[in-house]
């Protein structure tokens, strides 16, 4: 199932569709069972199945590199093998690949002596959909046993897919649905040419006799990444070969002296671009769809920007899912991914397990006994590690081998979700408190006041200024709300400062509404500036009242003079943002002693 | 009974309102000094010769959350004694507890919140609980001896109770108000007050002819005694001149309760010359005696010996006597019962422990 999930996405993805899957599982009576999985991909020409679901390890790539989950697992074919080896019964694939197609259904053999897929029987049948991929394959297994594994699986595949909607019917007939929550694909992966530090000996080898320059220089520069005139030469120079050798013609051992004189030669980085991370926001959302029951207290994500290791290019994002009913006494949940693709299996073995155990979780408020170890706390941790070449333990392929480059990485994205988990513990604590004082002054004082009146017989005295002396601070307190306005199709647009609202509704989805309440429970009148973080993708709507400074990281205001025991509204509005996305103001004051402000921290500069 | 004036009661509690009313007025936090009831503020004073509240004081101050309840509910609680003097009520201090849950902020949580803001009360205004018109309920600790009580009956009218004659074996049962207008003493033939811890001990004692044969007042403390227990041992052993041991457990807790009855208990230092009778003597259980009469025992739990350490360093536990044998009980890590004596028969208590004990403290000769 896992195979053909990972096939369908990428045929989906590569063909630009949103994918929309459905898995299904029936159980037979026997220790069988059917799995089906349906996409609506663009469909496969009858010539290409038996080659696709038939051969083993057909479809490798090329040398290029390029992040793809095709590279895990074991293949669909070996599915279809499995299939075959254990039930007997041959797959069935039902593809169509365009709407005034028929869609063709093919039962499919494998020959193991020629490795390669008989059709057994193929006929044309009407299909609905306009076009897609169906493979139902029966194999020999216990799916009882394996049921929260393939729950479990879909979940978080769908929390790493954001842009793709999966349906998942049981063997009870349960139906679940992984809804998406991006409405976009992923940007297309750019494919680039191999690192000469990440490329084996054996690649090299075969490299260098498909090579289409004459001379080793050119050979070098067309067909690695990071390799100009100057590099190209210091390698020659270093393998001590000429530089107008052709490279068909290299002898083994001058391949293997080429290949060594690679590692000590300095090199520029591979390019980046060729990396599809899933980015902040879009975890946060589906870590946020798919945690409602949890009802967490906090999500917090952090992208850590690309890195190396030999010759690869990798990127980490984190995200931390804080609080709500996960238990307090139980080990963190892990979630890993690698190229969008769920680990479920040897956690322990893992480079972001050893990661995470490595670092001193008791300072962020986890358990964790002499401050080693997977933590202790309401908490789940998911990895994402996106790569050309995802390094594994073994070819199971469910643990990342222990890199430094990687596991470093992960520490410091960990570091930064970890940071603002606390930041977030921290000022709730302190509302809490405040919001206690507040309670005091206004409920319990004015009933002591009145007491002491009645019972003196005298009027009851003005409080004001025992309040400021009470609380003495400056009190901000926050709210957001979400708008839901008609959606009309367009693209998000760049709206400049004070946009009609009405303009914004043309552009739909959700209008945040963030309303600042600033009360000056100080002993004297108080003047200082605020400022509001927003999120990277949003776009602002009404401002009140008239900021002094927009940029698109933040909205300043120079506040009037207030009062005591008096009040300021600040209110502003964003759109561009789904609900929920920006569910916490970051605020920030200049200008007044932080310690007097409850609600808001002092600006460090941008 | 007399009816009391209660004027300045009256003026006193409205003291705390006005109090509270003027911090309003001067844009102060309103807020209340009492004298901090804790083990380090008590002081022995010489003139009276019992323990009392030192020079520290603590703050009530509406500046916190809990110190605002505090004095929301101090106003409430002194507007409703207010009210029953003028209605000339009372109520115990239970039902003062269920009246709070008509307060709605003030309510107080549990009772022994509203116990304790009656004698924070009482240790502000210098009066005392049953001036506020508030009562504990009744606790029946009783009383058999050669004594005769002239009390005060619901009735208004006198009555004159033989503690040996005119009671079943149950005894006579102490009364919440003992003070004079209740309750006097008439007639009295007896060597001793003793007072026991438990109900047991008490029923042996009694069984076995002990307040005849020794001339012994026997009082049943029930465990830490109520005040009016308190204060009856104090007038009896005052106005009749009349020596006062304590027999209880051998524990720190019983160690306690001989510390209110002689010395004055922490929690009612403001009022311990009405309730505390510095000449009462420790009889035992010691733990001397758990190694002299090999009394079957218990061992210590972490609990006992925590309450035997900070006794230590109770300032009312510093003599010789006390260091000697808190620390002999630490050594010895056991505790012991009063009853554990009838390992070696129900009679041995009477007939060889207490006159043993007796010829000790100078009470009895051999």
């Amino acid at each position: 199932m896992k195979e053909a999930v990972d096939n369908a996405l990428d045929a989906c993805e590569e063909a630009g569709i949103l994918p929309d899957l459905s898995v299904e599982i029936r159980n037979h009576e026997s220790e069988e069972c059917t799995i089906i999985v349906e996409d609506n991909g663009p469909g496969i020409i009858k010539q290409q199945i038996p080659h696709i679901f038939g051969r083993l390890l057909y479809g490798s790539r090329f040398h290029a590199v390029r992040q793809t989950r095709g590279q895990q697992g074991i293949g669909i074919s070996a599915v279809v093998l499995y299939g075959q080896l254990t039930t007997g019964k041959h797959a069935q694939i039902m593809s169509k690949i365009a709407a005034d197609r028929p869609a063709v259904v093919t039962s499919l053999a494998i020959d193991t002596s020629k490795n390669r897929g008989e059709v057994v029987a193929q006929e044309v049948q009407h299909w609905d959909k306009p076009n897609g991929t169906r493979i139902e394959v029966t194999i020999n297994a216990n799916y009882r046993n394996g049921k929260r594994f393939v729950y479990e699986y879909l979940q978080s595949t769908s929390i790493v897919n954001p842009h793709a909607r999966i349906t998942f019917k049981d063997a009870e007939g349960q139906t679940a649905v992984f809804e998406r929550t991006a409405d976009t694909l992923p940007p297309k992966c750019v494919e680039i040419q191999p690192h000469p530090y990440g490329v084996e000996l054996g690649t090299l080898i075969k490299m260098a006799k498909e090579a289409k320059s004459r001379k080793l220089a050119s050979f070098l520069k067309t067909d690695f990444c990071s390799m100009g005139d100057r590099t190209a030469d210091a390698v020659c120079q270093e393998a001590q070969l000429d530089r107008n050798l052709n490279p068909k013609e290299l002898s083994r051992d001058q391949l293997a002296q080429l290949h060594k004189a690679f590692k000590k030669v300095k090199m520029m980085s591979p390019p980046t671009e060729c990396l599809s991370p899933i980015g902040e926001m879009l975890i946060k959302r589906s870590l946020k769809n798919e945690t409602q029951e949890i009802s967490p207290e906090c999500i917090v994500t952090a992208s850590r920007p690309p890195a190396v290791f030999s010759g690869n290019p990798f990127q980490v994002e984190v995200g931390i899912v804080y609080g709500g009913k996960l238990p307090k006494d139980k080990s963190v949940r892990l979630m890993r991914f690698a190229n969008r693709i769920p680990l479920l299996y040897q956690q322990g073995d893992c480079a972001s397990t050893a990661a995470i155990a490595s670092m001193d979780w008791r300072r962020y408020g986890f358990d964790q006994p002499n401050g080693v170890g997977v933590p202790t706390g309401p908490a789940i941790f998911l990895t994402h590690l996106c790569s050309t070449q995802i390094p594994y333990t073994s070819e199971s392929k469910e643990a990342i081998a222990d890199i430094e480059e990687i596991e470093n990485e992960v520490r410091l994205a960990f570091r930064e979700c970890a940071r603002k988990v606390q930041h977030h513990i921290n000022k709730k604590v302190r509302r809490v408190k405040t919001r206690e004082k507040f309670d005091l002054i206004t409920k319990i004082l004015p009933e002591i006041a009145k007491k002491s009146a009645h019972m003196l017989d005298k009027p009851v005295p003005s409080l004001d200024k025992v309040i400021t002396r009470i609380m003495d601070v400056v009190w901000i307190e926050d709210a957001i709300e979400y708008e839901k306005v008609k959606r009309t199709p367009g693209k998000a647009m760049q709206a400049k400062l004070g946009t009609d609202l009405a303009q914004l509704k043309d552009d739909g989805g959700w209008i945040t509404k963030s309303s600042i309440l600033i009360v000056n429970y100080k002993n004297k009148p108080q003047r200082f500036s605020l400022y509001a973080l927003i999120p990277k993708d949003a776009v602002i709507g009404t401002i009140t009242p008239q900021p002094t400074k927009v940029t698109p990281d933040y909205i300043r205001w120079n506040l009037e003079s207030i009062d005591p025991t008096n009040k300021l509204d600040v209110y502003f509005e964003l759109a561009g943002l789904n609900k929920g996305d920006f569910d916490e103001n970051d605020l920030y004051v200049q200008g007044i002693n932080p310690s007097y402000v409850i609600g808001a921290d002092q600006w460090e500069g941008e | 009974m007399a009816e009391k004036d209660y004027k300045e009661v009256i003026s006193k509690i409205d003291s705390i309102a006005q109090k509270v009313y003027s911090d309003l007025t001067k844009a102060e936090i309103p807020h209340l000094n009492l004298s901090t009831r804790t083990k380090a503020n008590i002081r022995f004073d010489d003139n009276l010769n019992v323990w009392k509240y030192g020079k520290q004081t603590t703050e009530r101050s509406a500046m916190s959350l809990d110190g605002a309840y505090m004095l929301l509910r101090t106003m409430y609680l002194v507007d409703f004694i207010k009210e029953m003097i003028n209605q000339k009520k009372s109520s115990t201090l239970r039902e003062t507890y269920y009246i709070s849950e008509g307060w709605n902020l003030a309510k107080f949580s549990s009772q022994d919140e509203s116990d304790l803001l009656a004698e924070d009360l009482e240790v502000i205004t210098g009066c005392m609980r049953e001036d506020f018109k508030l009562r504990p309920e009744e606790d029946g600790a009783r009383v058999i001896g050669n004594l005769v009580i002239e009390e005060v009956t619901r009735n208004n009218a006198k009555k004159r109770i033989h503690c040996q004659d005119d009671v079943g074996d149950a005894g006579y049962g102490i009364p919440y108000n003992v003070e004079k207008e209740k309750l006097s003493f008439k007639q009295i033939d007896a060597d001793f007050v003793m007072a026991i811890e438990t109900g047991g001990m008490f029923d042996r004692l009694v069984e076995n002819g002990f307040d005849t044969d020794s001339r012994a007042i026997l009082v049943h403390l029930k465990g830490q005694p109520a005040r009016s227990t308190r204060r009856f041992i104090k007038r009896l052993s005052e106005e009749k001149q009349l020596p006062v041991l304590v027999f209880t457990d051998c524990d720190p807790w019983s160690f306690r309760i001989y510390g209110s009855v002689a010395y004055g208990a922490i929690k009612t230092a403001h009022i311990s010359e009405y309730l505390a009778t510095p000449s009462a003597q420790y009889l035992g259980v010691t733990p001397s005696d758990i190694i002299n009469y090999k009394l079957p025992t218990d061992t210590l739990t972490p609990e006992d010996i925590h309450a035997l350490k900070s006794e230590l360093d109770d300032p009312r536990f510093q003599d010789q006597f006390w260091k000697h044998e808190i620390k002999l009980q630490l050594e010895i890590g056991k505790k012991s019962e009063q009853q554990a004596l009838a390992k070696y028969g129900l009679d041995y208590v009477t007939d060889t422990y207490l006159p043993e004990k007796l010829v000790e403290l100078g009470l009895m000769k051999k």
